[in-house]
């Protein structure tokens, strides 16, 4: 069925969720990991070392939901030395996050080699679409449960991080870390754990890449996904639910290049490509102001100091 | 005994540097080790490919020429307390600038050709970097993400750019831009195999070196880096320093894509975009931000680097192997910031 | 563009103490002698991405594999070189430490600045580049290349695709706009047009040889606009065949077999066959034979092939494709004959005109063909 210009807003839509997922839980993971004042940069090794973790255990034991927990896990490891080794003094968290990414990318390519050729079980998907007789449209709402996840993840993190005592004591860490001491709150514990807690999120998001979409494990997959999640817990003022929306949006536009070309407009291809790139920059300039701290940051993220 | 302050301090440098160093060579032994070969034999391959002949010491010099140049962009603003990561977008914005540059002026003597590349891509370069030096200035954007997301647009433009405004209708299957001539292009060092780009990267560290350390310029730097308020009531220009740091580091950046053009391909095209920014960052880090401890830090990890091809020939670890080997290192080198200062047999007795 | 090393003095001064240092079997006359029962003839293969991507490189690790296996020769491989000064130490270190004789660089962008820098250093060694224009008295004397029309089971698969097609409409995923790409692209049209006149082929360019996110996205943007065979000119096409799979479309392979990435959708596929070039270069050096400067063949020669038909293809597809196939191997099959309009409406190729394979005007394709949706200019 010919569904030209249409096409477009439907692969948006279906981008949006399609690659706006592993997106959700590694912006999750960091909103959390923030909330308690630490920053995150290695979460783009994480995401990596997650995807591969996922696609070998899946292989292995020939259960993809296996293979989620199990790179969620990974992530969690991985989280929890990044918050371990940035808790001694003068230990810089964006350096340290800098060097993860380095450090979980070469783990997982080197682990990862037996696993590049053969292929794994893959998640199963979700046919949303079924009411619709446009095959398109189908397409685009066949969802993995892991988006639909990832909204429950959000909805409880953000309802955790308001209501619960366990969130009340992240937000005062983040805050300010002299009144948790005061209050008598173990700073460091609090924050290794929710850094390991953002690791397992970013952990399932690399594993939704090569489970699910786009079903590869290489060592192409990522392009800075990781990366990006920080700067889009930036642009949802580290609200969990903000990063839904952020998260869908980026997907969105990252599927705008490809589904352009697929109705003819080629020019400037590289430059759309780069769109989500150019549009978190300008967010970032219109939203950050020195006059006043960012609404909700954390007074502790050295990010924003 | 009475040791002068700065040896305590220099040595302190040292020795916790070696030692991180050598416990990262331990690590990655046992690394290697559980992944089934044999360390020592790894260490040996290593040292041979690196350091082991005369092949090899040039092996490893030639790529650490960019990585002296491209740390610097991570360094220099490291004084003021910033940390940015667009060495990437700086080194291939500054090439394809130079590219251009020699192209609008084909009649003129290499040494002018030459002069006015690298100008060009200092220029271009610097003012890159310096784009996210303003942007955290001027709206308070954080400046590892802002370099980042520059990078990216950086290769987006680069591409765009050389396949379709500037493509050399001849280099049909590998876009780029039109040779800048073969007379312009860099010679080598007589008698080695190294071309001038090494010369370029030792001179630009000891430079920079000067210029922080032995400038007021380079002091006021640094109080804006430990203190901003301090600096602000002191009446320093912070916002002017942090351009102006940032544009001397992207420029540095720049010269190392210039390097890239004339020195080796004699085009702009997709391979300027090498990765010797991100590996610069490393070097920076490893440096502490000195730059004239950047340069052996940048033959070391050439050194690292180089070993790579044999590790996978003799040994048949994959090329990810030096990968973990940067990374371990990286690790150990950060988390040994926090031994500075505990050991009392560095302090100086009384008072400061 | 490219232009004549000069050999200085200390450079030859500079191969000759290497080769000799490395007391290379025989001295340096070898080129030309014939090999005894324990001469090893020593390859050197290099790689620009994993020698596991299911395409590109795993192709050209295939060929090394195979000529490994031979007991008189000794081959090595690194992987993941970039096209830097990188290719050229690894070249160099490859002929100092292991003696390589003959290096077979796969990357099309290893040869201009690098295989040109470094071949004049080595006069004995042998650089055998994969897909390099070699131009007789421009480039090294001890240069070569090779490569395969792989246009030709891009044709095959090309009629397999528009036989199979219900909407008529292919699709196609491509890395960059270059000649080589075009060339697979307008023969992959041209085949299917043959079978099914009026049907179109939508071009995506990814802007890169390897990006499995955007390549999945550009393969659902295709699906979305009704296209139902997809195939794709990339370094891995992996993403591209599972999404196919995914989406429940047909599609063809390229560079290796992905049959078992997609056993119900995949057609058919063009593929190399690397391991007779290098078994015939391997036997030549054993030889002591010439070596060409340059090597190129089609299914003819048996340097590339097309995969296992589907059962799903159809009887009278299968007759078409395995007729083309026919006039391939006789030599009388020409892709390129006249008229032929590109997709903008001007004559490319006028009528009475035939362009052959190994036509030269055919390396420097720069346009696309009628019925193809998509613009060479990005």
């Amino acid at each position: 069925m010919e569904v030209g210009w249409w096409g477009v807003l439907i692969a948006m839509l279906g981008g949006a969720i399609r690659i706006g997922t592993p997106f959700l839980f590694v912006s999750l993971g960091e909103c959390l990991t923030e909330k308690s004042g630490r920053i995150n940069l290695g979460l783009e090794g994480t995401l990596v070392m997650g995807a591969m973790t996922g696609y070998a255990i899946s292989l292995h034991s020939g259960s993809p939901w296996l293979g989620v927990l199990c790179a969620g896990l990974a992530g969690t490891l991985l989280g929890a030395l990044h918050s371990w080794l940035c808790s001694f003094q003068r230990v810089n968290d964006i350096a340290v996050g800098i060097a993860m990414m380095l450090f979980g990318t070469g783990l997982a390519f080197f682990l990862g080699k037996p696993y590049i050729q053969p292929s794994a079980p893959r998640l199963p998907s979700i046919d949303l679409g079924g009411w619709s007789n446009v095959p398109q449209l189908q397409a685009a709402l066949q969802i993995n449960a892991l988006f639909l996840l990832g909204i429950v993840v959000a909805i409880t993190l953000r309802w955790i991080l308001k209501n619960t005592s366990w969130g009340l004591k992240v937000r005062v860490v983040g805050e300010s870390a002299d009144a948790a001491r005061a209050l008598g709150l173990p700073v460091d514990r609090i924050r290794i754990l929710s850094t390991a807690q953002g690791g397992f999120l970013a952990g399932i998001g690399g594993s939704y890449l090569s489970l699910y979409y786009p079903f590869n494990w290489s060592e192409g997959l990522s392009s800075g996904q990781g990366l990006m999640a920080v700067a889009l817990v930036i642009f949802a003022r580290w609200q969990p639910v903000a990063c839904l929306w952020v998260s869908l949006l980026w997907g969105g536009a990252a599927a705008l290049g490809p589904s352009l070309q697929s109705v003819g407009i080629t020019y400037g291809y590289y430059i759309f490509n780069a769109i989500p790139y150019i549009m978190t920059l300008a967010v970032m300039i219109v939203t950050c102001s020195p006059r006043r701290n960012l609404v909700g940051a954390p007074h502790e993220l050295t990010v924003t100091r | 005994m009475d040791v002068p302050k700065n040896l305590h301090k220099a040595l302190e440098s040292f020795l916790i540097i070696f030692g991180s160093l050598l416990v990262s060579m331990v690590l990655f032994g046992g690394f290697v080790a559980v992944a089934g070969a044999n360390p020592f034999e790894v260490y040996h391959t290593m040292y041979r490919a690196a350091f082991g002949s005369s092949f090899s010491w040039q092996n490893s010099l030639i790529r650490a020429a960019p990585l002296m140049l491209t740390a610097l962009c991570t360094a220099l603003p490291g004084y003021l307390g910033l940390i940015i990561i667009g060495g990437e977008g700086a080194v291939v914005i500054g090439g394809l600038s130079a590219a251009l540059a020699a192209l609008v002026m084909p009649n003129a003597p290499p040494l002018v050709v030459l002069t006015a590349m690298a100008l060009v891509g200092m220029v271009a370069g610097g003012i890159w970097l310096a784009i996210g030096g303003a942007l955290r200035h001027y709206r308070a954007v954080n400046e590892t993400i802002s370099s980042l997301l520059l990078n990216y647009i950086a290769i987006a433009v680069l591409n765009h750019l050389v396949t379709s405004t500037f493509r050399d209708p001849e280099s049909l299957n590998h876009p780029s831009t039109r040779h800048i001539g073969e007379a312009n292009m860099i010679g080598l060092i007589p008698g080695t195999d190294l071309h001038w780009g090494l010369a370029f990267g030792v001179v630009a560290c000891v430079l920079a070196w000067f210029l922080m350390h032995r400038t007021v310029f380079g002091f006021a730097s640094q109080i804006a880096g430990g203190n901003v308020r301090a600096a602000q009531v002191a009446g320093l220009p912070v916002g002017r320093l942090i351009l102006i740091v940032c544009f001397v580091a992207g420029a540095a950046g720049g010269l190392a894509g210039m390097v890239e053009v004339a020195a080796i391909h004699g085009r702009a095209n997709d391979t300027l975009n090498a990765n010797y920014g991100y590996a610069g960052i490393l070097v920076a880090f490893v440096a502490r931000n000195n730059p004239l401890a950047i340069i052996p830090v940048a033959v070391l990890l050439g050194g690292i680097r180089a070993s790579g091809g044999l590790l996978q020939r003799v040994h048949d670890l994959p090329d990810a192997t030096v990968l973990v080997m940067q990374g371990i290192m990286f690790l150990v080198i950060l988390f040994s910031e926090t031994l500075y200062g505990r050991f009392s047999k560095f302090q100086k007795q009384g008072a400061a | 563009m490219t232009t004549a090393r000069k050999l200085t003095r200390r450079q030859v001064l500079k191969g000759t103490a290497a080769v000799g240092a490395l007391g290379m079997l025989g001295g340096l006359g070898w080129l030309g002698k014939a090999w005894g029962a324990q001469d090893k003839v020593k390859m050197g293969f290099i790689f620009v991405g994993p020698r596991d991507d299911y395409g590109y490189n795993q192709a050209h690790y295939e060929g090394k594999s195979a000529v490994a296996k031979l007991d008189w020769v000794k081959a090595v491989d690194e992987e993941k070189v970039p096209e830097t000064i990188e290719v050229q130490k690894t070249m160099e270190s490859m002929i100092k430490l292991d003696g390589v004789q003959v290096l077979f660089p796969t990357s099309f962008g290893y040869f201009d600045p690098h295989i040109l820098k470094v071949a004049p250093q080595f006069p004995n060694v042998l650089f055998l580049h994969c897909g390099g224009l070699y131009q007789e008295g421009k480039h090294p004397k001890n240069a070569g290349s090779y490569f395969g029309y792989i246009d030709e089971p891009e044709y095959v698969a090309g009629i397999v695709a528009g036989g199979m097609t219900k909407s008529g409409k292919l699709g196609f995923v491509a890395a960059k706009p270059i000649p080589q790409v075009l060339r697979n692209i307008n023969s992959y049209t041209l085949g299917a047009r043959s079978i099914r006149p009026n049907c179109t082929t939508n071009v995506i360019f990814t802007g890169d040889w390897s990006l499995p996110v955007r390549e999945a996205e550009a393969t659902n943007s295709l699906v979305d606009q009704g296209i139902d065979v997809i195939t794709c000119h990339v370094d891995s096409p992996k993403v591209v065949m599972t999404m196919c799979e995914k989406r429940g479309i047909y599609c063809t392979g390229y560079h290796v077999n992905q049959s078992k990435l997609a056993p119900r959708g995949y057609l058919t596929g063009a593929e190399w066959n690397w391991a007779k070039v290098y078994m015939d270069y391997a036997d030549m050096i054993r030889k002591g034979t010439e070596v060409p400067h340059l090597i190129r063949g089609g299914l003819k020669e048996g340097i590339v092939k097309v995969s296992d038909y589907n059962p799903v293809v159809t009887e009278s597809v299968r007759k078409q494709a395995d007729a083309a196939k026919a006039k391939f191997m006789s030599g009388a099959m020409v892709v390129y004959k006249g008229p032929i309009k590109d997709n903008t409406g001007n004559v490319v190729i006028p009528a009475g005109e035939e362009y052959i394979q190994t036509d030269i005007r055919l390396e420097s394709m720069g346009w696309l063909v009628e019925g193809v949706i998509g613009s060479t200019k990005s």
